[in-house]
């Protein structure tokens, strides 16, 4: 599905063909799947509408009018059939129930970047609230949001919180200012805090493992630490240093292949073809020997929120890699291996990377850095692949899909698709 | 010497004078000392004559005799006059006297000289001393200025330090300043913060209630028709009874994780120390048997006999199930006692390795690495050859058994002799057949025999019978013919006898005359074969007569005959 100004387009993933064109009443910020992938809500943030759509029956429609409370952010439960509503200045969360045309309120909920996170079985529901400056954790029932739990939590200023992959634990952190980290057991208690240092800039990233055994937290001094689930103590960091110098760890280095034009071929005007092999440069991938030095970038130091520390963190969903990103080095991929605690590889990009996901099914990551390329890495190798796309097509995001054998590419205005088939084997 | 001319004015006077002079002058001139102390025993004739001429001339004969005698006197020495009172000199005694004069001269001289060489050596000494004392004076002085030098450098190096010191209690401080600050400016940020968020609470209140009370009509919900529930069932009510329900729920799934985890743990906690248990019994295994040094010996007996222990309590115990601390502690503690040995172990046999290859390759007890690897890989080539001919045996005996009835391969493949053994196994079979028969034979015949037996028995007990009745009759009569009755009865019985006797003699005969057939058929082959071959008949006979009473005693009988005959 993707949305152009104010018509949603739904098309299918291997044809591109279009199936559905659903028209709404204002420019659509922001669009999301149900869990059941029955429907599809749309938000307008300016007009305070949501608008849900159904794929099996074309005719149905919703439409939900936050009026004067006004919409910041919207979002579908797990059972995909109450949409969440974040009002204007947080003020409260409304839950509307498309079954039972039911409302409910949260209130006092979190402005913070993830105020609310449903564990993966989609069971359990944690919002976070702060009530007279303090933070509190509150836990529902996504079948009947009920109340299960309310407690508070040692933070200064929560900033996120995320569910373990298992359910049973909750990782809930505090601002940069502070670098503290409290993991919350599902019933409430408090089972373990982690601080590493005191007063410097903290905590810029967490990622679970898909197996909830390791924690990983990317903080502002550019290095990750790895919590394990059984004592919640530390058990390794990684470092992000400038200059690699161990000789077991590789580095890809993308480098630019000039392409080749014959010049009597040159017509004129050019060609299309011509003009846009001409202008996107072929690129691939050496191994660089060590010692490696990587660009390093120092960021202003009086500016808040500075680019550096470790801002990007994915595991790979059989629980053997994990990759980060140095904002400090912005055109590195970092991909270390778990099951031996080192680096493994690195990527040195021409760009800066925009951002990187891995395949759901395999230890495959994808790269993109705002070019039209887009870079796969497997423990088998790395590739650069150009989109076949006329003009400019800045890739800034990328996604897979959840079978894993194709993923979407997009940029400001454009999309495309790129389908990776499967090896003969 | 030239000084005596002022002697011969004042005689007396001068004499003592002059004998001071003499002695002071030698005094004065020290170096010339020995020179002359040596001339001085042979004077130059000449000065002694120069001095006698001078102290004594010939006008003051008797007074330079009176004055010696004078001082002679006083020096304690006899008078040189002689006893009467005329001045007749004494000769002796002035000989005397002089001898006694030249022994004491040379007393003299000899002190003298001893004195001076003392006195010489007083002198180096004192020269040395003086030298001495110079070079220490130039040292102290020396090590004065060094000294002085040091203590300056001490002092410098001492205000360095004292300056770093205060540099560093400088920074110390103004990192405990910015710290301060920093804490203090923390807490600054958070009171204003929270007085923000308090105004903004305020607000969000504020706007709240305006929110609600618009009770805007906007706020609402269009939807064409309701959508079933994701999972088809009913909306439910929220009552306390789902509350309750909602943390059971929540409680069973953290309970499910956590005895997820367990289980893992457990697993990982019994391979463990499966794999403990393992090592250790291989730990064990290394270690030297009992069989080496005495020394070793006593370290490991008990200790060996300690781990049996420890090995035998500890298979005892079930290993999954009991995880107490002293079971735990026992093993580990066991594994750790382990490692040591045979670290010590392996630490020997280095040192032995490292003496080996220190000491002469002519060791004849020690091995060299080299040939000891070239030894095991002979041993293994051996080995392998070994192995591949008993596979190639198999094989072929595999075939063997596969094909019996392959003539011509056997024919081709085979050595003579096994087709040899296997012509006379086939022999033996069909003798064996045959034999079989002859006996089933007998079998028959023996019951019908059995049979008449029976028969002839019945008709003869009959007889008697008839016979006895005879007799009670004709006994009663004649009384006479007891004797024939005994006669009849053993006639009788020697009857039965000899008619069994007869029966089986005739059974024996037919069975020898059986018998003889296979004695003789077997007489060709090898000789060890009649005798199992007999055994077989034997067996044979016996099954076959097992059915009858009275014929077992003759099987016996043939099988001890036939293993007579084989011994």
């Amino acid at each position: 599905a993707s949305c152009v100004q104010y018509r949603l387009v739904v098309r299918d993933v291997n044809t591109l063909q279009i199936l559905q064109l659903y028209t709404c009443l204002d420019q659509i910020q922001y669009i999301e799947w149900s869990s059941d992938s029955l429907f599809i809500l749309c938000a307008m943030y300016k007009r305070g509408i949501v608008q849900v759509w159904s794929l099996e029956q074309p005719d149905w429609h919703c439409k939900i009018d936050e009026g004067s409370a006004g919409l910041v952010a919207s979002c579908w439960s797990p059972d995909g059939r109450h949409i969440l509503n974040t009002t204007e200045f947080h003020l409260r969360i409304t839950v509307w129930s498309l079954c039972t045309k039911s409302v409910s309120y949260i209130k006092y909920p979190k402005a913070c970047q993830q105020g609310i996170a449903f564990t993966k079985d989609g069971r359990y529901m944690a919002v976070a609230e702060r009530r007279d400056c303090k933070d509190f954790i509150s836990i529902f029932v996504c079948s009947d949001w009920q109340l299960l739990r309310h407690f508070d939590t040692e933070t200064q200023d929560l900033f996120g919180i995320e569910w373990a992959p298992n359910g049973c634990v909750l990782a809930v952190w505090d601002t940069c200012l502070e670098y503290k980290i409290l993991l919350y057991s599902l019933d409430g208690r408090l089972l373990s805090t982690y601080r590493a240092y005191e007063w410097s800039l903290g905590i810029k990233s967490v990622a679970w493992s898909p197996s909830s055994q390791f924690l990983a937290i990317g903080s502002y001094d550019e290095k990750v630490r790895i919590l394990n689930h059984v004592t919640w103590k530390k058990i390794t960091e990684f470092e992000h240093p400038a200059t690699i110098a161990n000789t077991k760890t590789i580095v890809y280095k993308e480098v630019e292949k000039s392409p080749s034009v014959e010049t009597e071929r040159l017509s004129f005007p050019p060609t299309r073809a011509l003009a846009s092999s001409l202008f996107s440069t072929q690129s691939k991938y050496d191994i660089s020997q060590v010692p490696v030095s990587l660009q390093y970038i120092k960021p202003v130091a009086d500016r808040a929120n500075p680019k550096m520390g470790i801002g990007m963190l994915a595991f790979s969903p059989d629980n053997c890699f994990l990759a980060t990103k140095n904002d400090n080095i912005p055109n590195a991929v970092w991909i270390w291996d778990i099951q031996k605690l080192k680096l493994f590889v690195v990527l040195e990009q021409l760009c800066a990377i925009q951002s990187f996901q891995w395949d759901p099914r395999q230890p495959r990551l994808a790269v993109c850095t705002g070019n039209s390329k887009v870079y796969l890495w497997s423990p088998a190798g790395c590739v650069s692949v150009q989109a076949p796309v006329e003009g400019d097509f800045q890739i800034v995001s990328l996604s897979w899909r959840s079978s894993g054998d194709s993923m979407a590419l997009l940029s400001k205005d454009n999309f495309c698709v790129c389908y990776l088939e499967r090896e003969e084997v | 010497m030239g000084d005596w001319k002022t002697i011969t004015v004042p005689v007396l006077s001068s004499d003592s004078k002059n004998i001071f002079q003499y002695t002071s002058e030698k005094k004065i001139s020290p170096p010339n000392m020995n020179s002359q102390v040596l001339r001085l025993p042979l004077p130059s004739s000449k000065s002694m004559h120069s001095f006698f001429s001078a102290f004594c001339t010939e006008e003051n004969i008797e007074q330079s005799i009176s004055y010696l005698n004078r001082e002679l006197t006083t020096l304690g020495f006899p008078s040189i006059y002689a006893e009467s009172k005329g001045k007749e000199l004494n000769l002796i005694s002035i000989i005397n006297c002089m001898n006694e004069l030249l022994v004491l001269q040379h007393k003299n001289l000899r002190a003298q000289e001893e004195v001076e060489m003392q006195h010489l050596k007083l002198g180096s000494d004192m020269d040395h001393l003086q030298n001495c004392y110079a070079k220490l004076k130039e040292q102290l002085e020396l090590s004065k200025r060094e000294i002085v030098g040091l203590q300056e450098r001490d002092r410098q190096l001492q205000s360095k330090n004292r300056n770093l010191h205060q540099l560093l209690k400088n920074e110390k401080d103004e990192v405990q300043k910015l710290q301060n600050i920093i804490s203090s400016r923390a807490t600054q940020y958070n009171h204003d913060m929270k007085r923000k968020e308090r105004e903004y609470n305020k607000l969000k209140e504020r706007l709240h209630q305006l929110v609600m009370n618009k009770k805007d009509k906007k706020i609402a919900m269009e939807v064409l028709n309701y959508v079933g529930r994701a999972d088809g069932k009913r909306g439910a009510w929220r009552t306390d009874k789902t509350e309750a329900r909602n943390e059971e729920e929540m409680y069973k799934v953290l309970l499910s994780d956590y005895e997820q985890r367990q289980n893992q743990i457990l697993v990982e906690n019994a391979e463990l120390k499966k794999v403990l248990q393992q090592m250790k019994r291989e730990m064990i295994s290394l270690l030297p048997p009992q069989k080496q040094k005495p020394k070793e010996r006593s370290e490991d007996g008990p200790v060996l006999s300690d781990l049996e222990e420890d090995i035998g309590e500890l298979n005892k115990e079930n290993m999954w199930e009991l995880s107490c601390e002293t079971v735990r502690e026992q093993l580990t503690n066991s594994i750790r006692k382990q490692w040591r040995m045979l670290k010590n172990h392996v630490e020997k046999l280095d040192n032995q390795v490292s003496r080996v290859h220190s000491e002469a390759l002519n060791e004849k007890d020690v091995i060299s690495r080299e040939d000891h690897e070239l030894e095991t890989e002979k041993l293994e080539l051996e080995i392998q050859q070994c192995k591949e001919m008993i596979k190639t045996q198999q094989q072929l005996l595999q075939q063997q058994l596969m094909s019996p009835c392959d003539d011509d391969t056997t024919l081709l493949l085979q050595d003579c002799y096994l087709l040899e053994e296997r012509e006379r196994l086939q022999e033996e079979w069909r003798l064996f057949r045959e034999q079989k028969k002859n006996f089933e034979k007998e079998r028959r015949s023996f019951t019908e025999a059995a049979i008449r037996l029976g028969l002839e028995r019945k008709a003869f007990e009959e007889d008697r019978g008839a016979w006895l009745k005879q007799q009670f009759l004709s006994m009663s009569t004649d009384y006479k013919q007891s004797d024939n009755v005994t006669t009849p009865s053993a006639f009788l019985g020697s009857k039965y006898v000899y008619l069994l006797g007869s029966d089986q003699d005739n059974r024996l005969v037919k069975s020898t005359s059986q018998q003889r057939k296979p004695h003789c058929m077997l007489s060709g082959p090898v000789s060890a074969e009649p005798c199992q071959t007999s055994q077989y008949i034997t067996r044979n006979s016996s099954s076959a007569a097992s059915k009858k009473p009275a014929g077992d005693s003759k099987p016996n009988q043939r099988v001890e005959s036939g293993k007579e005959e084989t011994e």
